[in-house]
């Protein structure tokens, strides 16, 4: 994994982890790798990964069973998206009206390109399901 | 775990090497070495594995002077020096007569080290490259599960491939009751796996913070202009100053080692002065 130079490293694995439980791949009550493993997957100090898992503990998007290790919370993906739509109407959205402002794009035009959008993921989607069916 | 006070040593009386420094590192944690060519890291880790005894002043491991070298001290401890001396024996050979020093040494660990290194459990020491020698040391060290580990440059001779495996093998033994402390002038091999900086510069450890608290208090970036801005070190680039500024806004920038190397190195005064523990005012 190559770490981005402006966020913290430890926010960088949260996301991580995020992504796998957004994505599905790591549903509710799975187990997720222990510290040493991430940390030794990642290259990183322990304590990094560490600071990483007790800041998902806290958003109880991870829960810890004792002696067992680390779990996604049942209601995880809907804690993350929460949490992320969270994060995106109060840093991402400012900085998209800021632009939209200087640039005068009026929320029709956005909202138009955003159906369009729905509607190509919407296509992507069924294309991956028949492809999936026809195997 | 060790608790270095007032320590003074000199190789020659009217060049005293360390004066009066003090250190204190605790279990669970992966210590970054840094200092200039002949600051005295490698004799400061010396002194701390009792291969070097302090003229005035104290180390400590565990409450016991290093210097006393008693066999408690010792078979806790292991030290990689930067040049291996390796006998006439296979890595095997060197086990059955070096391991039974250390009562945690673990024979399965050294053997899935050896084969993670690359490294033929059968074939001579001697006839190993320098790489490879001090690979075999490594996971021999490794493998000793003492609570002090010191390596000294660990990462010189090693090829591309090892110094990851290096890494990933620094990751997985560390854990609450082990001390790893590392000198390295190799900093981008190990900037995401130490969690704390020390720098030696001038007689004494002037920079002892984790990198968290680092990255905290200050920021780093290349500024187009820096006035009004309370610069605490600056370097002359092609896009701008890059410089380490005080962080006021809570926004994060990875930490570049180099760069607070250079500042902590030259004219350091303003850095240290906003490393300093926060004071009644603040």
């Amino acid at each position: 994994m190559e770490f981005k130079d402006n966020e913290a490293i430890y926010l960088q694995i949260a996301a991580f982890v995020s992504d796998q439980i957004l994505m599905g791949k790591w549903p509710g009550g799975q187990k997720i790798p222990s510290v040493r493993d991430m940390a030794v997957e990642l290259e990183v100090n322990p304590n990094t990964v560490m600071r990483s898992y007790e800041f998902l503990q806290g958003l109880e998007i991870i829960y810890n069973k004792r002696g067992l290790g680390l779990f996604v919370a049942e209601d995880g993906f809907d804690k993350v998206k929460a949490y992320r739509k969270e994060n995106f109407v109060r840093q991402n959205l400012p900085e998209l009206f800021k632009n939209m402002y200087l640039l005068g794009i009026s929320i029709d035009e956005i909202s138009l390109q955003y159906q369009h959008f729905q509607a190509q993921q919407n296509n992507e989607l069924n294309q991956a399901s028949n492809d999936e069916n026809k195997q | 775990m060790i608790q270095i006070s007032n320590l003074n040593f000199s190789y020659n009386s009217r060049k005293p090497l360390f004066k009066n420094l003090n250190l204190s590192l605790k279990a669970g944690h992966i210590y970054g070495l840094l200092g200039k060519n002949g600051a005295g890291k490698s004799t400061l880790l010396k002194n701390i594995a009792g291969l070097a005894f302090p003229q005035s002043g104290k180390c400590l491991i565990n409450g016991t002077e290093s210097s006393k070298r008693l066999v408690s001290t010792l078979q806790n401890l292991y030290f990689i020096a930067e040049e291996v001396y390796v006998p006439a024996l296979t890595p095997g050979q060197f086990l059955a007569r070096t391991a039974s020093f250390y009562p945690a040494f673990s024979i399965t660990d050294f053997y899935s080290y050896l084969k993670i290194l690359d490294i033929d459990p059968d074939l001579l020491m001697t006839r190993m490259s320098y790489g490879q020698q001090k690979k075999m040391i490594i996971a021999f060290g490794l493998a000793t599960n003492t609570s002090v580990l010191i390596l000294d440059e660990p990462t010189n001779g090693l090829d591309i491939p090892s110094k990851v495996q290096f890494r990933k093998l620094i990751a997985s033994v560390l854990n609450d009751e082990r001390c790893i402390i590392i000198s390295t002038h190799q900093v981008r091999d190990l900037d995401s796996l130490i969690d704390t900086v020390l720098i030696l510069d001038d007689h004494r450890i002037v920079i002892e913070n984790s990198i968290d608290e680092l990255t905290e208090k200050l920021f780093f970036g290349v500024f187009k202009d820096l006035t009004g801005m309370n610069a605490l070190y600056e370097e002359e680039t092609l896009m701008g100053k890059y410089a380490i500024v005080q962080n006021t806004t809570g926004k994060y920038g990875k930490m570049d080692l180099e760069l607070l190397f250079n500042a902590a190195t030259t004219n350091s005064s303003k850095l240290l002065n906003a490393l300093k523990p926060s004071t009644n005012h603040e």
